[in-house]
């Protein structure tokens, strides 16, 4: 008997065609979520041309440099998140762990900085609805860029949230022996969410800190 | 997986480059370039974008089926994005 049979499903023929059928339905279900918030990215930009110095106004209440920072944060976590593929696909099991335990310990910085971001929206009354407050001629509109970066961070920030929680499950089963070089679609499509979250703030960031 | 796999070296590469990226575009946000802003700053992102789904994605070692999968989600994107902004851009007189 094949020693990695016990992870073949009886309706495939191989591994490797269990493999790329699991790769291939995390990348359908990723193109779901491409125009989950493919939806707000496009509700954005027909604002934005609506109201362009609106925007410009309100972007200017963001700081650039903890957007910058958390950015960084970002792309180091999906480095990490590659590292664990990597590890897995040599049979490092601690190192799976341990760059998994850094990807989560990274998204929750994120996740921290976020929450100060937030405060700091709430200290300055920039919370949409009846405590707005916005100096100048745009308020309206500016509420309007406040409801889109709420909205697009708060569910960038909830795939955040899951992703913890996916990888804290492929932690124990890591440690249950149930990651392999030859079988590790856990990890691997741990990575391709991760990946995916990362591309998403990749183009919010600028969309929403970097308007001039 | 089947695939062969990317080394590591490649990943710490491709970090490095994520990293630049990130500071060319804060960077160019500050100096006035009109509406060239906008496409930059769009241009950036879509390559960091397309180097994180290439490299640390895999799409590099898949097979063409999977690669096919990934490329309709951001078809369709296109679709929406291209088709919504030609009814904007032109029902309103820009």
């Amino acid at each position: 008997m094949h020693p990695e049979s016990r992870f073949l499903a009886h309706h495939f023929d191989s591994l490797e065609q269990q493999h790329e059928a699991a790769t291939m339905g995390m990348w359908l279900f990723l193109a779901t979520e491409i125009l989950f918030f493919g939806g707000m990215f496009t509700a954005y930009g027909v604002y934005r041309s609506f109201y362009p110095q609106a925007f410009v106004a309100a972007s200017h209440h963001l700081d650039v440099t903890i957007g910058t920072f958390n950015t960084g944060v970002l792309l180091t976590s999906s480095l990490t998140a590659a590292l664990a593929v990597h590890a897995a696909q040599a049979g490092r099991r601690r190192a799976v762990i341990g760059f998994l335990v850094a990807t989560m310990l990274l998204g929750a910085t994120f996740l921290g900085v976020k929450g100060f971001e937030y405060h700091h929206k709430f200290v300055e009354s920039l919370i949409p609805g009846h405590g707005f407050v916005f100096p100048g001629p745009h308020a309206r509109h500016a509420e309007l860029f406040f409801s889109l970066y709420f909205v697009m961070t708060a569910f960038h920030a909830l795939h955040i949230l899951i992703g913890l929680g996916v990888m804290a499950y492929v932690i124990v089963l890591t440690r249950r022996g149930q990651v392999t070089p030859e079988h590790h679609p856990s990890v691997e499509l741990t990575g391709l969410y991760w990946h995916f979250v990362d591309i998403i703030w990749v183009f919010l960031f600028p969309l929403l800190y970097l308007i001039r | 997986m089947a695939h062969e796999s990317i080394s590591r070296t490649t990943y710490f590469t491709i970090f490095l480059i994520l990293l630049a990226l990130l500071v060319v575009t804060v960077r160019v946000a500050d100096v006035d370039l009109g509406r060239f802003n906008f496409l930059a700053a769009m241009a950036i992102a879509s390559v960091k974008a397309v180097l994180i789904a290439y490299y640390f994605m895999h799409l590099k070692t898949q097979t063409q089926l999977t690669r096919l999968f990934a490329g309709v989600g951001f078809a369709w994107l296109a679709l929406l994005l291209v088709l919504t902004f030609a009814d904007v851009a032109t029902r309103l007189g820009g």
